[in-house]
């Protein structure tokens, strides 16, 4: 079974045309892929059916903006994959 | 349909809350300024119009399930299809639903039919976002009770 890693990282490179080799978990999907916001969608999309989950990025980008988290606490790929296990939990235990 | 104003759809026939599904009625002119450059002597509803007319569908399908709360941007569509030509005068009936609602965004499918006959479709994703600004949101809520979507008292039926 692929890791979270491995899905995410397969969903980035087949949305935004980024070389599956160049995506690392400690790859910022924004400063250091180049991925814009619309292709944001497209994975936010991606990974919200493939693991089945609604991953609350109105909420992340809302802390990001009032300055309660840094981008990289959700974009940083290693931390958006922790964040999406957390979700797959919340979702299994419902 | 006033293709000048962008204003693209004329009724709602069917919105579907709990289904996240919208039927919208519209009528392409039978004379229109549009039609002299698409093409001379040979008109046509242009695709890209027939896109936006799916766009509109959709996007007031989420402004609906939004409570009027929110508005939805167009930013994407995928694998647009125009199958037949659209003359002036066709009855359009536009079917959108929702594919996925997600967080600050929406994924939707939509078709257009001419007498039964499926004419184009695609699937199309909105960014959504509250209103922010009381002109626009004054211009949707108008808009929601000329399509039929809204009552005069402003509550969605």
């Amino acid at each position: 079974m692929a890791s979270t890693f491995d899905t995410v990282a397969e969903i980035i490179s087949e949305t935004s045309d980024v070389p599956i080799e160049n995506i690392k978990p400690e790859s910022h999907i924004m400063r250091d892929l180049a991925v814009d916001s619309l292709n944001f969608l497209d994975i936010a999309f991606e990974i919200d059916q493939r693991f089945g989950i609604k991953m609350p990025v109105e909420d992340w980008m809302q802390k990001v903006n009032e300055g309660k988290a840094k981008s990289d606490e959700f974009f940083i790929i290693g931390n958006l994959c922790a964040h999406i296990d957390e979700l797959v939990a919340v979702s299994a235990a419902a | 349909m006033r293709l000048e104003y962008f204003q693209m759809l004329d009724r709602v026939e069917r919105l579907d809350r709990d289904g996240a599904s919208i039927t919208v009625h519209s009528k392409v002119p039978e004379a229109s300024p549009v039609f002299e450059g698409h093409f001379p002597g040979y008109p046509l509803m242009p695709g890209v119009l027939l896109l936006e007319t799916m766009a509109q569908a959709s996007g007031y399908l989420i402004i609906a399930l939004s409570g009027f709360t929110r508005m939805a941007f167009f930013a994407n569509a995928k694998e647009a299809n125009f199958r037949s030509f659209v003359l002036p005068g066709s009855a359009l009936v536009v079917e959108a639903s929702r594919v996925h609602d997600g967080s600050g965004y929406a994924v939707m499918r939509a078709e257009i039919r001419v007498e039964g006959k499926r004419v184009a479709d695609s699937t199309l994703t909105f960014r959504t976002l509250p209103f922010n600004n009381p002109v626009l949101e004054a211009y949707v809520q108008r808009e929601g009770k000329r399509l039929g979507m809204l009552a005069e008292t402003g509550r969605a039926p």
